[in-house]
């Protein structure tokens, strides 16, 4: 009647694997997670604890949320502020804390809310069109965050609206790009970084040619992984694999969902509409071609097009004051435990850093599982 | 044919809580059939003949939205939740007292089906509802309808059934698969179209409880798994002697379609709302006995107490053989499931 919440045979395989791992491990090697997701799979099942003892993972930039600036957040709440104004974003983002601070107001979205902001969550995109017919006399702007994995959905409303001839719909673009990002933490200073396992999901819509020329330029492995303790012991035996043989190439060790093309329906909708651009990063600063920003065409639809208050140049990335150390902790630099206000000062429920309030954060993971030290 | 006018659908007003004729036309079409003994209605207090012993007193409020879902609803909830309770105290359920807060606007016909769902629910738990009231508030100032219920029962034990008698070595079971409440609540709520439709598990837990009695079972502790599911009964009862709860998370029962949505949705089975399943806490020798009672109806044998840090905790060992605590589910509650 009942099943175990794991399968047998698949515990029976990610055994099996982590047995192997040990066996093929001869050398301290330092790999990333690229994914929040990976990183809360692999907290959630402790498979960190299976790994042999010179095998280190570092946690990943991952978490579209968490890389999203202060200063685009700041951005969303002076919008959000105006009483024209229906700022409508994904769930975690709302909570996400900006840089601005100051007065009895929480520095997120929700706070602006609560004062009376009118502030709504989607959970798709086209929602943002439906408002904006159903409110003509508003102005609904959508706060668009997210990987190339959600940045289709965002061009289909982009198109979707230019057709319908809304007057009353723009956009906040703060999509990102994942490949520059992994370039960047691999020419930082102090990198300790030797081998990815790469976000499955951004590669079932891009497919793999940008990771080519990443280890082209980089010569580091890069391994496509899923989410499920499987597919990431998959991964990380792959990797290693070629760390010990002194390879560095791309591979797939999530071939169920991943192909070399990746979606080619979703990748024309999202070149057709973004083109790469370079965009602060929280925790990083400027990535070059780290964004994607829309074409010429479709600029009619950006915010900063419509409201004088935007217009001033491009977003820095403000990082949070006081003791967060998320900046550290995207890069790769620290792990949540090594925060002082991890866990103590900050919390799920009073998050001071952009990795503690998002699904994906590597500190709501560390938080959730019941990681203290 | 024409379509039946909403504004003609018999509704709750304000009035049915007014005293005054109204009030008389609801108690007597629609709620004097909750009562054993149909004169209860008129008196301001239930005369009680207990048994003698010692009793067991409990109370519980029911603000559950939706007001009906797959397998249940406020009125079997409101029933079956306040007789566990007193069953987790070792007592059998023999009466309650009944409070409606019914919101203006309230369909006649929805009141009707929880009105006939709290008499069921009340047959199969055995015991009699005696006393009772009812208010209207104003639309918008309730949800649909908030029940509460209070429950007297009769102890069944000499020793008192507590956390506090935990001690190291014994052992932890459960009665039944884990999360079927909480799927159900999020499917109504979210339109979750779940194919075959998930039930909730709520059901009485009093017979359970008395068939461990009466194979002989020691029970230092009993704890009904609702809101918060198995993961927020662990902290609590680890918490106040100082143990370290060890759980085999292979061995926690999940059906398929609950490990599923799950998946799904983002949600751990562990913090999903039960309202038909506890957790059972009894000595080492007694561990086989209770197993051959619970087994049958899905029960298993899911870990082990041990002495833990001072503030206690609650230490899950993953399938391969990894190790995490567990804390308790925050920042992400699901509100008003039970």
């Amino acid at each position: 009647m009942s099943a175990p919440a794991v399968l047998t045979a698949e515990v029976a395989a990610v055994r099996e694997l982590a047995r192997e791992l040990v066996a093929i491990t001869t050398r301290p090697w330092t790999l990333m997670e690229v994914c929040g997701g990976q990183t809360h799979a692999i907290v959630r099942w402790g498979l960190d604890q299976l790994l042999p003892p010179g095998l280190k993972l570092i946690h990943g930039p991952g978490c579209p949320v968490c890389v999203t600036p202060a200063a685009t957040i700041d951005a969303a709440r002076t919008l959000a502020r105006r009483p024209e104004v229906i700022l409508c974003s994904y769930g975690d983002m709302l909570r996400v804390p900006g840089s601005a601070t100051g007065g009895d107001e929480p520095g997120d979205l929700l706070g602006v809310r609560a004062a009376g902001g009118d502030v709504r969550l989607l959970t798709s995109p086209l929602e943002a069109l439906a408002l904006a017919r159903r409110h003509p006399d508003r102005q609904v702007v959508f706060l668009a965050v997210g990987f190339e994995t959600t940045a289709p959905a965002t061009a289909l409303l982009v198109r979707q609206g230019m057709a319908s001839g809304v007057a009353n719909l723009s956009l906040l673009a703060a999509h990102v790009r994942v490949p520059p990002a992994m370039a960047a933490i691999l020419t930082a200073e102090g990198n300790q970084v030797q081998g990815f396992l790469a976000a499955g999901h951004v590669c079932a819509v891009m497919g793999t040619t940008e990771l080519e020329h990443l280890v082209d330029r980089h010569r580091v492995p890069v391994v496509v992984s899923g989410f499920e303790p499987l597919d990431l012991m998959r991964g990380l035996v792959a990797c290693v694999r070629q760390l010990e043989r002194g390879e560095a190439r791309v591979a797939n060790a999530y071939g169920r969902v991943v192909r070399q093309q990746g979606n080619p329906a979703a990748r024309a909708l999202l070149e057709s509409v973004f083109e790469a651009v370079d965009r602060p990063w929280r925790g990083f600063g400027v990535i070059p071609g780290g964004g994607l920003g829309l074409r010429a065409p479709f600029r009619s639809l950006e915010a900063e097009a419509r409201f004088a208050d935007l217009q001033g140049g491009p977003a820095e990335a403000v990082e949070p004051v006081g003791v967060c150390i998320s900046g550290s902790i995207l890069q790769g630099r620290a792990r949540p435990v090594d925060c002082p206000a991890f866990a103590g000062a900050c919390t799920p429920e009073h998050p001071l850093g952009a990795p503690m309030v998002s699904s994906e954060g590597a500190c709501a993971a560390y938080h959730r599982y019941g990681r203290r030290g | 044919m024409a379509e039946p006018d909403p504004l003609a659908t018999p509704r709750i007003q304000l009035a049915h809580g007014g005293g005054g004729t109204l009030m008389q036309q609801l108690i007597d079409g629609e709620l004097r059939r909750l009562y054993a003994d149909p004169d209860q209605v008129l008196h301001d207090a239930a005369r009680l003949s207990l048994p003698h012993g010692h009793l067991a007193f409990s109370t519980d409020s029911y603000v559950v939205h939706p007001l009906e879902f797959e397998g249940g609803d406020i009125g079997s909830l409101a029933v079956t939740g306040t007789a566990n309770d007193l069953a987790m105290a070792g007592a059998r359920p023999l009466v309650l007292s009944l409070g409606l807060i019914l919101e203006e606007g309230l369909e006649m016909a929805l009141l009707r089906r929880i009105v006939a769902s709290l008499v069921d629910a009340a047959r199969r738990c055995g015991v009699t509802i005696v006393t009772g009231d009812t208010k209207v508030v104003e639309r918008g100032k309730g949800d649909g309808a908030f029940l509460n219920t209070s429950g007297i029962g009769l102890l069944q034990v000499d020793d008192p059934i507590d956390p506090l008698a935990i001690v190291p070595g014994d052992q932890l079971l459960v009665s039944g698969d884990l999360g079927r409440h909480g799927v159900a609540i999020l499917a109504a709520r979210h339109g979750l179209d779940l194919q075959p439709p998930l039930a909730s598990d709520c059901m009485p837990l009093w017979p359970a409880v008395e068939a461990l009695l009466a194979a002989g079972v020691r029970l230092h502790c009993l704890r009904d798994l609702t809101r918060g599911g198995l993961a927020s009964a662990l902290q609590e009862l680890a918490a106040p002697n100082a143990l370290e709860l060890q759980i085999e998370e292979e061995r926690l029962p999940v059906v398929e379609p609950v490990r599923r949505t799950c998946a799904l949705l983002g949600f751990d089975p562990l913090h999903l709302a039960n309202e038909g399943r506890f957790l059972a806490v009894v000595p080492e020798a007694d561990r086989e006995r209770a197993l051959a009672v619970l087994a049958p109806a899905g029960g298993t044998w899911i870990g082990r107490v041990a002495a833990g840090p001072p503030l206690g905790r609650v230490l899950l060992r993953t399938p391969f053989g990894s190790e995490r605590v567990l804390i308790p589910l925050s920042g992400e509650l699901l509100p008003r499931i039970c």
